[in-house]
């Protein structure tokens, strides 16, 4: 019998046909910590005596919130960053970018298995990889063996074909999916998306699918490699990191889900459940404080263009409070360089360093009691942005700039 | 460490609890401190929790518990607080991986006919559950193998000190 994405990837790496269900150890191929996982990562390193990482140039340490906002933050912040440099591991400063955004550019090669302290790190599927996340206490014995265990997944195939209408996007592809399937409706399974709409998105669309894939409960959100993955390494350097990894004709999923992209409308997901989907038209009137369009999930340099076309030469509602965050330095630049981040200031945006920004409630827009927050980010749980009292809605960039501009809930069809 | 027995009341949750209701990220900047984190332990969702939590106590919830951000104080705090056991429904993999390797003993069960402030007794070599003045409850589990030999040693880091490798596992 054939075998799919992950079935072939961890095949490849014990030297020896794995089957779904069976408990394995793997060599990692790279592995990445970050402000959330890393500071207790060095610690209990540090408490067990052990001095040594496996290879410090197949580890990376970086910061999502920084610059530091807090007393306690800035001394994890310099304790990880001494760990990193120390051992010879790559480092990357605080507001250059976010661990998945330094992942996706430099470090990750089709076909690798990849585990990183931070539940996103379903991302680097889009890249073909294997990639899941982990806590800090595997990610300490990570960086000392190199290894780590876990189950084989079973498959399910996400098959998502026709055009996606005007004003619809990925985003709103995978708040369709989870809606439809739950919050845990792929626990502890790979979820493997395919389909002619899927092969037509870009890196940066798929992106946004993939990092999301844990929303779902998946271990990996997984995508085959064509010509859009070959391009998106070439333009970062890294052409000769491309492999084909696809699945087999004949593989075996355990479930097969399909979408009909044509008929999808832009998408919200209500709090305080990502599964809490709905169609933003079916939203009405609903009255809104924030817009925050960044994270692991929008924020790469696509996200930044759809929003700024639709910002471009208009301001911002008066009511509303605007915060844009590319997520890495590279998109950073991009967007400055065409002109994107000028369009934003000039609408009434802040503009922030890239990080992961208000997504997690630790600095930058917390909102007020009873707010109500238009957010490109992954999660809209209770208390998710800083404030238990506020309100969380999920949503595209598209739909996010068009509610920026109205100071509702927009349906962006309405504004393009 | 995993202990044979395991007494205590039930706290019930629902399904979805999420890591940020259990640890909001708010607090962060606690996380260096986690007794101090641990008096805000579910603050957002059941703030009479950190308050009133005993030695032993469990979590009893629904499906998906501990879902979303890998943030490892979420279980830290919660065996902080005392949390003797988690029972639910379904658990979310990381916090599943970081409680195990925390030595805190999950349970996946049906938790339907378990009540808000029910006294159990969780008989772990019998792999049973049972509730004080009800003889008619009585529910068994299992316990996966590699869970059981992390826990027997009270964590990953302890099992990796005495085995040396994952090999073992």
């Amino acid at each position: 019998m054939g075998k799919t994405i992950v079935e072939k990837i961890l095949s490849a790496n014990v030297g020896r046909d794995v089957t779904p269900g069976e408990t394995i150890v793997v060599d990692l191929d790279f592995v990445a910590l970050n402000d959330g996982s890393g500071p207790l990562a060095v610690r209990l390193m540090k408490e067990k005596g052990w001095t040594d990482v496996f290879d410090p140039k197949k580890i990376m340490f970086c910061t999502e919130f920084g610059p530091s906002s807090a007393r306690g933050l800035s001394n994890e912040h310099k304790l990880i960053r001494d760990f990193a440099l120390e051992h010879g591991c790559f480092w990357h400063d605080p507001g250059t970018g976010a661990i998945h955004s330094h992942l996706m550019e430099h470090y990750v090669k089709c076909g690798d298995v990849i585990v990183a302290g931070d539940s996103h790190t379903t991302t680097h599927g889009a890249l073909g990889a294997f990639s899941t996340g982990m806590g800090s206490t595997d990610m300490a014995a990570v960086l000392k063996l190199g290894k780590t265990w876990l189950k084989v997944p079973q498959s399910y195939l996400v098959e998502v074909g026709g055009t996606l209408p005007q004003g619809v996007y990925s985003k709103d592809i995978y708040l369709h999916l989870l809606h439809e399937i739950g919050s845990e409706g792929a626990i502890y399974k790979a979820l493997e998306f395919r389909g002619d709409t899927i092969g037509n998105l870009s890196m940066d669309a798929r992106v946004t699918i993939t990092s999301m894939g844990v929303e779902a409960g998946a271990k990996v959100a997984i995508m085959e490699t064509d010509k859009h993955t070959q391009d998106f390494l070439k333009s970062v350097g890294r052409g000769g990191d491309y492999r084909e990894i696809i699945a087999d004709k004949d593989a075996h999923y355990e479930k097969i889900i399909s979408i009909d992209a044509s008929t999808l409308e832009p998408m919200v997901a209500k709090p305080h459940y990502v599964e809490n989907g709905d169609k933003v038209r079916n939203v009405k009137d609903l009255k809104i404080d924030q817009v925050f369009i960044g994270s692991c999930t929008n924020g790469r340099t696509e996200d930044m263009h759809i929003a700024a076309k639709i910002l471009k030469g208009k301001k911002k509602q008066s009511w509303v409070r605007l915060i844009v965050i590319p997520n890495s330095q590279r998109v950073f630049l991009e967007c400055l360089n065409d002109g994107t981040l000028a369009a934003f200031a000039e609408a009434g945006a802040m503009v922030l360093a890239p990080n992961c920004g208000p997504c997690m409630g630790v600095h930058e827009g917390i909102p007020a009691d009873g707010e109500v927050v238009v957010a490109t980010q992954n999660r809209n749980f209770k208390g998710r942005m800083g404030n238990p009292e506020a309100f969380v809605y999920l949503s595209s960039p598209a739909t996010a700039a068009a509610s920026a501009l109205t100071g509702y809930l927009t349906d962006p069809r309405e504004v393009m | 460490m995993l202990k044979e027995k395991y007494e205590g009341k039930a706290w019930k949750f629902g399904d979805n609890v999420s890591t940020d209701s259990i640890a909001p990220g708010r607090l962060l900047h606690l996380r260096s401190n986690p007794p101090e984190y641990a008096k805000h332990v579910f603050e957002d969702v059941r703030p009479e929790f950190a308050k009133n939590v005993q030695t032993d106590d469990f979590i009893i919830a629904g499906n998906n518990f501990g879902c979303g951000s890998s943030r490892e104080i979420a279980p830290l705090i919660l065996k902080l607080s005392g949390v003797g056991a988690i029972l639910a429904k379904s658990i979310g993999r990381i916090f599943s991986r970081n409680a195990i390797n925390n030595g805190m003993l999950l349970i996946q069960c049906n938790t339907d006919n378990i009540e808000e402030g029910d006294k159990l007794l969780i008989d772990v070599t019998k792999r049973e559950i049972t509730k004080e003045g009800n003889p008619d409850f009585k529910m068994n589990f299992q316990l996966g193998e590699i869970e059981k030999k992390i826990l027997e040693e009270d964590g990953l880091l302890r099992y990796i000190d005495k085995y040396g490798s994952l090999d073992q596992l």
